[in-house]
This record gives C-alpha cells, sequence and structure tokens, in this order.
C-alpha cells in the first residue's frame, strides 16, 4: 500500500511539475521572434534599463519601434521607479536608467555612477511631461491659480474655495464654500519632486519645504500613484490634486500664472520652459543635468513640468556599445520625440537640447 | 549528540539512522539559523539607518521621530482592526462549533479559509474601489454628528480612504486566522462540562458561557494576538487603501492618517537611495521586532495553557 | 407548624412556537423596508434596520413570554449569526466585485501575451504568471524539503526533547513574520551578496520560502503525529532501521496529509505581494530566469497596472482586475486540489 500511493502521488505532480515547465518554457505570444524580417539591421543583443515609472509608457512606444525596426534585440525596461533604477544601474545590474530627477551630487550619486562607467556618466533628459494641478469643484471648470496661492492651498494656509486669493485670481468666477481638500502622493514620486520644486521656487515665499520626492508635509489627504491621486480628486467635491498631465482623464486642470499670462499645461509649453532653463554647469560635458527655471516668464511656458533623464555609461563592452547607442540616439532623435508625444503626451525636446542630447550619445563607444 | 532521544521501544542505532536523524536536526537548526538571519540581516542592513540624517528620513530630525509615528500608526491600524475583528470572529466561530449543523458548518468553515486565500493585494483593490467610497457617507455622518469625539473629530475625508477603512480591510483579513484558531479550541471543549451544563438545565449561551468560554481563554487572547501580529504586518493592503500623511492622531475619519511601517516601506522602497534605503530597512526591523514579540507572547501563552492549538 | 402553602409549579415553561423567530424575521423587515421606502434609504439602510429591530424585537417578545435566561439565548444566538453575516458580506462583495470586473478580461491574448512593447492596447499577464510560477516553485522547492524534515525530526527523533521543544515553538513565532520583513530580508541578503539593487527571481522565492517553511513545518508534524506508532513498531519489529520505517512507512501513511498542507501553503504565499515587490521588482517581458533580472509576478502587477497605469490608465486598470481574477482563481483552484487530494489520497488505516 504505502509504495503505491508515493507512486500514486509521484505520477501526477511530476505531470504538473512538467506542465508547469512546458508553459514556462515557450515565450509569450507577442514576444515570440519575429522571423527573417528583410528590413533589419545586424544588432543583437539584450538591453535591460530600469527606473522612472513616469517614463513607462513612453519607453514602451521607444522599445516597440526600435524592436520592430531591429528584430534582434530585446529591451527590457522595468518601471520600478527612479530611485530603484539609479541604484541598480550603479550597482552594474542594468545597462542604462531612467530617473525623474538629475543624479544628485551631493549625494555622492554622480560619484558612484562615475565609477561603475569608469568614466563620467553620460546623462541626457530624454521625456518632458507638464504636471497639471487638477480640482474638482462642483460648478468650476476653468480656474486660475498663481504658484503662490498653490503654495498656500497645499501647505493649508487657504482652506475654503471661495477665499478671498482665489476669488482676485478668477474674477467673474462663482466660487463655492466648499471646504479645499488637496490631495497629494503618498507614495515617493518624480512628480511630487518637481511639484514641490516648482513651489518653493515660484511661490515667493508661501511654500517653504524644499524640493523633495517625499510630500513633505503632515496635511492633506495621500493616495499612491498618479491614479490613487485621480481617483481621490474624482472621489470628492472641493479636491485639488497634481498629477501627470496625459494622465487627469477628465478632470478639469488649473491654469497657472507665467509672468502676467495665465498657462494650461501642454506639451508645447513644457518645451518651452525647458528651453528658458540653463544646463547645470558644475557638470562633466556628458551631464546634461538642467536647472529648470521655475520663475520663467517666457510667453507660453510652462514651468510646472517633469524633466526626466536618460543615464547611461559612455563605454561598454564592443556589442552591447552598438545596441545602446543605437537605442538610445532612437530615444532622443526627432522622430522619437515626436512618437513620445504622440503616445505619452510627453513634450518633445527643444531642438538645441535635443541636438546636444544626440551628440552626447553618438560619444557612446566600446571598451 | 544528545539531541536525538530514543523513542522508547525504538531499534538500534545504525549508520543510515544517524545520518538521517541530523539530517532532520540539521534541517530544525537551519530554521533557526534563518530566523536568525532575518535578525541579522535587517540589522546589519539597517545599522547605517539607525543613524541616518534628517534628509533621508523625510526631514525627521533622527530615526526615533522617523518610526515612531510609523509605530503608532501600525498599533492604532491593527488595534482597530483587532476590536472589530474579535467579536465577529467569535460569532463565527461560535456558530461553526455550536450553533450550525454540521453540514452547514463544514460550508461556512470553507468560506471563512476562502477569506484567508484572498491576497492582499486584490483586498487593497477592494477596499479603494469598493468600500471606501461606501463608507464615505458614514464618515460623513460622524464627522457632522459625533464630531465632539476626538476619533470622529474629522473633518470626514470623501474618499472614504482613512485608517479606519484601513482597519475594516485588516479586520477582514485578521478574522480567519482568529476564526479558525478559536474554532479548534471551542470544539475541544470537554464533551462532559458542555453535556453536563445542559443537563443542568442551562440555555446554549449558558452553556458556552459556563463551559466553552472558560476552558478556551488562554486559547482566545493567543488567537487575537496572532490576529493582531498578523494586522501589524499587513502591507499592500494599508498602502493601497490608507491616505497617509504620517502624523500621531485618533482621528480616525479625517484626511491626514498616520501610516503603518510596512505600508511606508512599500511606498517609499522603490523610490529609495543610499541611505534612506537602510532607513527603511530599520524600520523593518523595528516591525520585526514587535511582531515578534507579539507573537511569542500569543504562542507562550497557548503552551502554557493546557490547550494547543492545531 | 407552618401552614405549607402548596403552589402549582409546572414542569416546563411557557415556550415561543417555533416560528416565532421567522415571523419576527418578516416583522422587522417588513417594517424596515416600509420605514425605509417611505424615508428613503438604500437596501443597505434596510437591511441593517431590520437586523436591530430583530435583535430587539425578539427578545422581547421572549422576554415577555419565556424569562430572561431564554431571552438572552435568543439575543446571541441572533448575535452569532449577524457576525456570520457580517463577515461573509465582505466576502461576497469582494468576489463579485473581481469577477464581474475580471472575468470579461480573460482572453487567450490575455493569457499569452506579456506586456513588452505594448502600448495604447491592452496586453497580457504571461510574463507575470510564468514569473508567479517560478518564483513560487523556487519557494515550494526550498521549504517542502526543509519543511519536511524538520516535522520528522520534531515527530520522530527529537519528540519531546527541550530543543524539539525550542524548534516547535519559533517556527510558530515565525509564522507570524510579516511578509514585507521577508522581503526586506531577501533584499538585505542579496544586497551583501550580490552587491546593491540586486533584484531577482531567486530573491522572491527564498522570501517566501521563509513564510512558506512555518506552515509547511506545522502541518507535516500533526500528520506525523497522526500516523498510528503500531505502524512504526510493526516495521522495527521486522528489523526495518528507523530512518527507513520513516522514509517507508510514515511518510507514506501521512503522504495525504503532507501533500494537502503543501498544496494550502503555496496558496497562502501565491498572493504575497510586498516581498515580491522588494526582492523580485517588477518588468514588462517574460523573465524565465530567476538568477538574473528582475521577474514580474501577478500581485506586483496588480499592484503597478492599478497605482500606475501610464498615459492610458483604464487599459491598465482594467487588466488590474483580470489579473486579479486570475490569482483568486489560481488560489482557489490550489485550495480545492489541496481538499481532493487529502480526500483521494487519504490512508485506509482502519482507525
Amino acid at each position: 500500500m504505502n509504495s503505491t500511493s508515493i507512486r500514486r502521488v509521484a505520477g501526477p505532480s511530476l505531470a504538473v511539475l512538467a506542465l508547469g515547465l512546458a508553459v514556462s518554457a515557450c515565450g509569450a505570444g507577442n514576444e515570440a521572434a519575429t522571423t527573417t524580417d528583410s528590413s533589419s539591421t545586424s544588432l543583437s543583443g539584450t538591453l535591460n534599463g530600469a527606473g522612472s515609472s513616469a517614463q513607462q509608457s513612453a519607453q514602451s512606444a521607444w522599445s516597440a519601434a526600435f524592436g520592430k525596426a531591429n528584430s534582434g534585440v530585446t529591451i527590457n525596461y522595468d518601471p520600478s521607479g527612479s530611485g530603484a533604477g539609479v541604484e541598480q544601474f550603479n550597482a552594474g545590474a542594468i545597462d542604462f536608467a531612467g530617473s525623474d530627477a538629475a543624479l544628485d551630487p551631493t549625494k555622492g550619486e554622480v560619484a558612484a555612477a562615475n565609477k561603475r562607467c569608469g568614466a563620467d556618466v553620460l546623462e541626457v533628459p530624454d521625456y518632458v511631461s507638464p504636471i497639471a494641478v487638477v480640482f474638482n469643484v462642483k460648478g468650476i471648470t476653468k480656474l486660475n491659480l498663481d504658484a503662490a496661492t498653490i503654495g498656500k492651498i497645499f501647505s493649508g494656509t487657504i482652506t475654503k474655495w471661495n477665499d478671498a486669493a482665489i476669488a482676485a485670481l478668477n474674477p467673474g468666477a462663482t466660487l463655492p464654500s466648499t471646504g479645499i481638500n488637496p490631495i497629494h502622493r503618498s507614495d515617493d514620486s518624480g512628480t511630487t519632486n518637481n511639484f514641490t520644486d516648482y513651489l518653493f521656487q515660484a511661490s515667493g515665499g508661501t511654500w517653504k519645504s524644499e524640493a523633495n520626492k517625499t510630500w513633505p508635509l503632515k496635511s492633506g489627504e495621500g493616495a499612491a500613484g498618479t491614479s490613487g491621486v485621480i481617483s481621490a480628486v474624482k472621489a470628492g467635491d472641493g479636491a485639488i490634486g497634481y498629477a501627470d498631465d496625459s494622465q487627469v482623464g477628465t478632470l478639469d486642470t488649473a491654469a497657472i500664472k507665467v509672468g502676467s499670462a495665465w498657462t494650461a499645461p501642454s506639451a508645447d509649453g513644457a518645451a518651452k520652459a525647458l528651453l528658458a532653463s540653463p544646463l547645470d554647469t558644475t557638470r562633466a560635458a556628458g551631464d546634461m543635468a538642467i536647472k529648470v527655471d521655475r520663475t520663467t516668464t517666457a510667453a507660453g511656458a510652462y514651468p510646472l513640468m517633469l524633466t526626466s533623464y536618460l543615464i547611461a555609461c559612455p563605454t561598454y563592452s564592443a556589442d552591447k556599445a552598438k545596441v545602446v547607442k543605437a537605442y538610445l540616439a532612437s530615444i532622443v532623435s526627432t522622430a522619437g520625440q515626436q512618437l513620445a508625444a504622440t503616445s505619452a503626451g510627453a513634450a518633445p525636446l527643444p531642438a538645441d537640447l535635443q541636438t546636444k542630447a544626440a551628440a552626447i550619445i553618438d560619444g557612446i563607444t566600446s571598451k | 549528540m544528545s539531541v536525538i532521544e530514543q523513542k522508547a521501544g525504538s531499534p538500534k542505532r545504525r549508520l543510515g539512522d544517524l545520518v538521517f536523524a541530523n539530517l532532520t536536526f540539521g534541517s530544525g537548526l537551519l530554521i533557526l539559523v534563518a530566523l536568525a538571519g532575518v535578525a541579522i540581516f535587517l540589522t546589519i542592513q539597517g545599522i547605517p539607518g539607525f543613524s541616518a540624517k534628517a534628509a533621508d528620513l523625510d526631514g525627521h530630525a533622527n530615526f526615533i521621530a522617523y518610526v515612531w509615528p510609523l509605530v503608532f500608526g501600525t498599533l492604532l491600524a491593527a488595534a482597530i482592526a483587532l476590536l472589530i475583528a474579535l467579536p465577529l470572529a467569535m460569532g463565527v466561530a461560535l456558530s461553526i462549533s455550536h450553533y450550525a449543523p454540521r453540514r452547514l458548518a463544514v460550508v461556512i468553515g470553507y468560506l471563512v479559509d476562502l477569506l484567508a486565500a484572498v491576497p492582499s493585494v486584490v483586498y487593497g483593490l477592494w477596499g479603494i474601489s469598493f468600500l471606501g467610497p461606501r463608507l464615505a457617507p458614514l464618515y460623513g455622518w460622524l464627522g457632522t454628528h459625533l464630531s465632539w469625539i476626538p476619533l470622529f473629530k474629522g473633518p470626514a475625508l470623501n474618499s472614504g480612504r482613512t485608517i479606519l477603512t484601513a482597519a475594516i480591510v485588516l479586520a477582514i483579513m485578521i478574522l480567519p486566522i482568529i476564526t479558525a484558531i478559536s474554532r479548534e479550541i471551542f470544539m475541544q471543549t470537554p464533551r462532559l462540562n458542555e453535556e453536563a451544563a445542559l443537563a443542568l438545565g442551562a440555555t446554549r449561551w449558558e452553556m458556552i458561557r459556563l463551559s466553552v468560554f472558560p476552558y478556551a481563554k488562554s486559547g482566545i487572547v493567543s488567537a487575537a494576538m496572532l490576529g493582531l501580529g498578523r494586522a501589524m504586518g499587513e502591507t499592500m493592503a494599508v498602502a493601497m487603501v490608507l491616505s497617509a500623511t504620517g502624523i500621531v492622531s485618533f482621528n480616525l475619519i479625517s484626511a491626514t492618517n498616520p501610516s503603518t511601517i510596512a505600508a511606508n516601506i512599500a511606498l517609499k522602497f522603490s523610490d529609495s537611495t543610499g541611505v534612506q534605503v537602510n532607513a527603511l530597512i530599520a524600520s523593518g526591523l523595528v516591525l520585526f521586532v514587535i511582531t515578534f514579540i507579539v507573537n511569542f507572547a500569543a504562542r507562550a501563552i497557548v503552551s502554557r495553557g493546557d490547550v494547543r492549538n492545531k | 407548624m407552618s401552614a405549607i402553602v402548596h403552589q402549582h409549579v409546572p414542569l416546563t415553561h411557557p415556550r415561543l412556537p417555533r416560528w416565532a423567530p421567522a415571523l419576527v424575521g418578516v416583522i422587522s423587515l417588513a417594517l424596515a423596508a416600509l420605514l425605509g421606502i417611505s424615508l428613503g434609504w438604500g437596501p443597505v439602510g434596510i437591511v441593517v434596520v431590520a437586523l436591530l429591530v430583530y435583535l430587539v424585537g425578539l427578545p422581547v417578545w421572549s422576554r415577555l413570554v419565556e424569562n430572561r435566561r431564554a431571552a438572552t439565548n435568543r439575543f446571541v444566538t441572533t448575535l452569532v449569526w449577524v457576525s456570520l453575516g457580517i463577515a461573509l458580506v465582505p466576502l461576497g462583495s469582494l468576489l463579485w466585485k473581481v469577477i464581474s470586473l475580471g472575468a470579461p478580461q480573460v482572453n487567450g491574448r490575455f493569457l499569452t501575451w506579456s506586456m513588452k512593447n505594448v502600448f495604447g492596447e491592452s496586453g497580457g499577464i504571461y510574463h507575470s504568471l510564468t514569473g508567479t510560477l517560478i518564483i513560487t516553485l523556487i519557494a515550494t522547492i526550498i521549504s517542502v524539503p526543509v519543511g519536511l524534515m524538520t516535522a520528522i525530526y520534531l515527530v520522530e527523533y527529537g519528540a519531546k526533547s527541550r530543543t524539539a521543544s525550542a524548534i516547535r515553538f519559533l517556527v510558530d513565532v515565525m509564522t507570524g513574520i510579516p511578509s514585507i520583513v521577508a522581503g526586506l530580508f531577501a533584499y538585505a541578503l542579496f544586497t551583501l551578496l550580490f552587491g546593491p539593487g540586486t533584484k531577482i527571481g531567486f530573491a522572491g522565492g527564498l522570501a517566501l520560502s521563509l513564510l512558506m517553511v512555518p506552515i509547511v513545518v506545522r502541518s507535516a508534524e500533526e500528520m506525523l503525529k497522526l500516523v498510528p506508532d503500531d505502524l512504526r513498531e510493526a516495521s522495527w519489529a521486522l528489523g526495518v532501521p528507523k530512518w527507513k520505517t520513516i522514509l517507508k512507512v510514515v511518510l507514506p501513511t501521512a503522504l495525504a496529509g503532507i501533500i494537502t498542507g503543501v498544496t494550502l501553503a503555496v496558496a497562502r504565499v501565491i498572493g504575497e505581494t510586498a516581498p515580491l515587490l522588494i526582492a523580485c521588482g517588477a518588468t514588462t517581458a517574460v523573465n524565465l530566469n530567476p538568477a538574473s533580472g528582475q521577474m514580474s509576478s501577478l500581485p506586483v502587477f496588480i499592484y503597478f497596472s492599478y497605482t500606475q497605469p501610464g498615459a492610458n490608465p483604464k487599459i491598465l486598470q482594467d487588466m488590474a482586475w483580470g489579473a486579479a481574477f486570475v490569482l483568486i482563481v489560481v488560489v482557489m483552484v490550489l485550495n480545492l486540489i489541496a481538499r481532493v487530494a487529502g480526500k483521494i489520497l487519504a490512508p485506509k488505516t482502519g482507525h
């Protein structure tokens, strides 16, 4: 009886195991190697990237387009967060990283990256996206806000929608006396980092905390992820939040004051704001970290935007160098930037920056 | 080795026995090593976190100031969850052990197990998209009419994602474990005691109060503590449901809620670098120590009492 | 001589008729409905009020006809059933929500595609399915031998020794380790071994095994204890060495229960999110190599798809529900297998 019962179990469990392995052994339907594509290039290999989840949509678009043109290449991009991406890049676990903030020299990130690469690390902007201030107030579809007022709203000094400060910016609008419910990201994010940077620089002192990817205050409602913010804003009358413009859906967005004009979030405006911002001159030649000027008064500029970077090394092993160079070049190319604009609502890089980025990437060589 | 004790009447030792016995003993030791390993590796990676500076601690001056609100939130959410879950679990366990006919009891038992089988991330989805919005009107009512109670001071959050909602989700999640353990213990009540009570004319409730509860007391306490431990360690459901702002407050229905250690780690981990990661791991160590103590106490109570859950 | 007062003592108390609870139930529901419809409450409000009326009504009636003790008894009985109802409402609502939103998502493409190079349309969860399968398999391969051997030690060798009691106790304590702590442990370990930022499938498997081992030990120990000593002694009497007795007699007899326990342990860990989020990360492509590169898994996919859906939120959030549906089906099938296996393979020991 005993040995038979062992066999009775062994058979089916082996079968299950084999089935499991068989299932795992074949690739996904959409990943099957496209055979003999005549247009295919000689490039081949696997590129691993990770980091910014804001870049995810754009990265999918870029790698899909690149994969179609170069059937031998597999590109993995793990949207596990900017911090994780930088960490993994510096540890040599991945080939390139996407980060919503430039490497921070004061935290030793630049030094660590240089050490990993054995030379000065390359850093180019590849994804610029406006951050919208979204609101849900009954009866109000258009709203003008300046940075000082946004700062007061989010730090809790203004608590009613019909506050004099808001009314002054919106002549003619009948603002309700509803309480304001400011909503922020409860997880760490590049969006929060850029939003707080904007408030710190442009609010003229109503917002006191420096740029931080963690929400610095202990007030307001916290929600996980962009979708969390969006659904929390949708959930209640009187809510206001901030989110990547491409994801706001049907929510109303506020126009912010730039110079003396009211500017609604747009990809074009974000690009203009970027154009008005100087590069960080303390950086190495291949590092295009941008000191975004949140106080710009350029016409049409929308300085509340997120700038995401590609981080890569100047040298790679022979076969990898070709693939990295080709893929990153395709990202910063005019076509690549256009693709990000249509698929992810990003702002194409301004021509100047794009040329400079392309030149830096063109300098990637094999060891 | 003296660790291997001869079972009475077992046959003579042979080489195969010695090898096999030590192999099994080694496995047991391996588990202890793993448990120690958890503490050791978390400590090694956590040490830089203990002395981290404000920049890496979300602006808190030191690690204690950083972790205290999280500990508070963890304890608060778990305590509320336990308050909600314990009476319910007692009811469910009694319905299985003493009220429902046998067939129905099996079905109920299966359904409760099902509750335990639902992954926590699915509870999170359900909490955000279903439970929160459904509870929001209730919070609104509490905030308007009972705001003189500090717990319901409000202003009520109209998306309903408060610590009370998170605690309710936690309560549902720990219900199965408390139910399972108490049901086992209720069922182990000596038949004679129960029948003696009934023969004296006790009603069913009196029988339970007089013979089942005294017998099951320590078991219930330990079941509750195990549930508490589970609730303190739950991560994803809280991370997704809770509007966490990291303050210390007993206000259960407002937008600003204390965060929990586990949820804080899940929300911050992927975007942290360097010492921030160490600080998160250090907070994980704190959570480990707290849950270890709670579980240790719970198990100690069980093994001290006569009952031992199966 | 005092006068003895003869008083008629009835042997039975008056009792409410058997249909009393049903009648009170109908009346309270009718009352609540009437009140609710006239005041415009939703169905939830009506049910709650009906319950309250019932909770008060039945004991009061019982108090009037029967006695205080019977009234208390009826009150508690109602409470017990109500708490059961309250406990099952979330389960029903949750399952309904997941099925209604998730089931329509599931189709051939959903199960065979990954999310690599997919944007602006719905892809599939194949990469997460394989990831979950591989990670869980690793966890099982680690925890079953270790757990089983430990259980054998506890039952066959250690018995009541101090070491065994200590191990048994700490294994019990270990069942309470928060899953995220297990994840941090794996992350910390692999960071020390392979450098910072190492997120691989194997780390996830290790984290899950830490959660799985105690469950396996506990269930296997219970099962081994159930094996009658007669069997062992008969085997020893035939001159079979102890270790062979364990392998050939004890284990096969307890096999059914052990398999049930292992399957339930797998079902318990397969839905874990937090440790995998930390130890394995996420990816959009199929990764079959647990030793290198991030690996997606169903729970992590659900979390990321729901919280960070990218430019087309609706698509990925729908997929999250679909993946949740698949995950719950997998867990339920595992539970079912455990029960069926337990029934079919149960030893016929005549006890």
